[in-house]
């Protein structure tokens, strides 16, 4: 009951994007997010809609998979959308009610808001879609590599990312059992109010704490029993190496980036 | 009285990247009182099925009944059902969260709405019934050995007095003392209280002594569905589908070969004894 969660879940395609390295993904990711918040005009806001669009078509993941994960944020959009409508301050109201005015402006920053919002959601799951958690953290650390020079610890981050990352399924498998295991003993997580329901999750939690524990514990032994001492002096059995294609992706990122710039500069 | 499928299927993560069939048109009657074995390799549904027999999941296609009702039926209490119908978990120690394992085997009967005492009742019988010491009620079931959590676990199922009990490979990682005292324990449970028992296994020895009836689940279908002495004539079959009929099954065959008549049908130590030695006289 709990497998349709699909936090930041890869979809196996064979894809272009798919196979670019992680790190070209997590700038262009990067330089993406950044031009949401440069645009300033309808063609600004077109060029980032092609550049999505290109990037959810290459990417092969259907579209309905990367819309699911803006459920999860219909009240934060609604909510954001609501207080900019109400709170943006004009001249010229074009509703009022009461207290309430509503301005040009305000109506203006909401749709920009949600537009943003929804666009940031869907841009960043074609990273998590077409990337398994380990190249990411790969990805991450290789990109990161020079930050350890100034005392930044970024292997022990990457290696926090990747084993946090990789425990989510099972940690979302072994909830899921568990709650199977107890209903069979005639558990029931839906009756009751608040305070029923949050008594009702002691049977859950303690398990589920329990094993968590044991899984970090059994992990941590095995990985000292395998002499595992930290990211010194560690090499990668596949280390990340730039391709043809992206070098052509970094070409289109920067094309895409310096649009973005050129165009707010002059107001578009 | 019974549980019946019908026509059940079942698939995962339908319509994503993922999906698998999980059970292909499986059907099935499971009468009262029977002591059933459910064999196959990972992966071929056994675990999948066994949690459609107390509504744990809900068939993608077909219908199961139990004492001739629809459990699918829109006012049917499911959770009336999962007392009826007890299912141990593999591994079923994780499930333990109680303070004392007296309170952890109650759980079970106080969810079926029995007053305090009453629970505490049935949780006593049941812990002395699967042989705990009574010095180690009142302790914290973290504190238990690995076999004797699982006992403790398989209580708290039979605490709910289930006319149908479950078992999902009751015996995974537990030592050989461990694994027969959790066997005899299974099969006093049938005997003395009349129990249908259901027993996941991918071990043919296991199965083979105790069982009535194989069921052999080979990629999401029945393959086969008959007594021990008759699956077990399809040994290579099951070596294809990734089992192995119990050793004695072969050893019986090659000494039949050799030229000693054997019964090639005994399935466990004690019926090749006999046979050999009647054979040899």
């Amino acid at each position: 009951m709990l497998r349709e969660i699909t936090l930041g879940q890869y979809y196996p395609a064979d894809s272009v994007i798919h196979k670019l390295d992680p790190r070209v993904k997590l700038v262009a990711t990067l330089v993406y997010v950044v031009s949401l918040f440069l645009f300033k005009g309808v063609v600004g806001f077109a060029v980032i809609t092609a550049f999505l669009v290109l990037a959810v078509k290459l990417s092969k993941v259907p579209f309905l998979y990367m819309i699911k994960g803006l459920k999860a944020i219909v009240i934060l959009m609604i909510l954001s959308a609501l207080f900019n409508l109400v709170l943006t301050p004009g001249i010229n109201p074009v509703f009022v009610l009461g207290p309430i005015k509503v301005y040009p402006e305000g109506v203006r920053m909401a749709v920009l808001m949600l537009i943003r919002l929804s666009y940031l959601i869907v841009g960043t799951s074609i990273m998590t879609l077409t990337t398994t958690p380990n190249q990411l953290t790969d990805g991450l650390e290789t990109g990161l590599a020079p930050f350890s020079k100034i005392g930044v610890p970024v292997h022990a981050i990457a290696m926090m990312m990747s084993i946090a990352l990789r425990f989510i399924p099972i940690l979302i498998e072994e909830t899921d059992l568990i709650m199977k295991a107890q209903m069979a003993r005639g558990a029931d997580f839906e009756k009751g109010n608040i305070i029923q329901k949050a008594k009702n999750m002691v049977p859950l939690l303690v398990p589920l704490f329990v094993s968590a524990f044991r899984r970090a514990d059994d992990l941590a032994m095995a990985m000292e029993a395998r002499c595992y001492t930290g990211g010194a002096g560690r090499t990668k059995m596949k280390p990340l190496r730039y391709g043809k294609a992206d070098a052509l992706a970094y070409i289109v990122l920067f094309a895409f980036l310096a649009t973005v710039i050129v165009l707010r500069i002059f107001g578009y | 009285m019974s549980i019946i499928l019908d026509h059940v299927n079942y698939t995962y993560s339908t319509g994503t990247a993922y999906e698998i069939q999980a059970l292909k048109d499986i059907n099935l009657t499971i009468e009262d009182g029977q002591f059933i074995g459910i064999i196959g390799h990972t992966g071929s549904g056994k675990s999948t099925l066994i949690q459609h027999l107390n509504g744990l999941i809900k068939a993608t296609s077909g219908a199961i009944y139990y004492n001739g009702q629809d459990i699918y039926d829109e006012d049917y209490d499911l959770r009336t059902l999962r007392t009826k119908v007890g299912l141990v978990f593999q591994y079923p120690e994780h499930q333990l969260f109680e303070t004392t394992i007296f309170d952890d085997v109650s759980f079970g009967p106080k969810n079926q709405g029995l007053s305090k005492e009453e629970a505490g009742l049935r949780a006593f019988e049941a812990l002395s019934m699967v042989g705990l010491d009574e010095n180690l009620y009142y302790q914290s079931p973290f504190e238990l050995s690995g076999g004797q959590k699982r006992r403790v676990a398989i209580a708290g199922v039979i605490a709910m007095h289930p006319d149908v009990i479950i078992l999902d490979e009751p015996t995974a990682g537990l030592d050989p003392k461990g694994r027969d005292e959790i066997f005899d324990l299974i099969s006093k449970m049938h005997e003395e209280k009349n129990i249908t028992v259901v027993l996941v296994s991918h071990s043919m020895e296991d199965v083979a002594k105790y069982v009535q009836r194989i069921i052999v689940m080979n990629d999401g279908e029945v393959m086969f569905d008959d007594t021990p002495d008759e699956v077990f004539k399809h040994y290579k079959e099951l070596e294809q589908a990734g089992l192995a009929a119990p050793q004695v099954t072969y050893l019986m065959h090659e000494l039949k070969e050799k030229g000693l008549d054997v019964d090639v049908n005994a399935t466990t130590i004690d019926e090749a004894k006999r046979s050999i030695l009647k054979a040899l006289c």
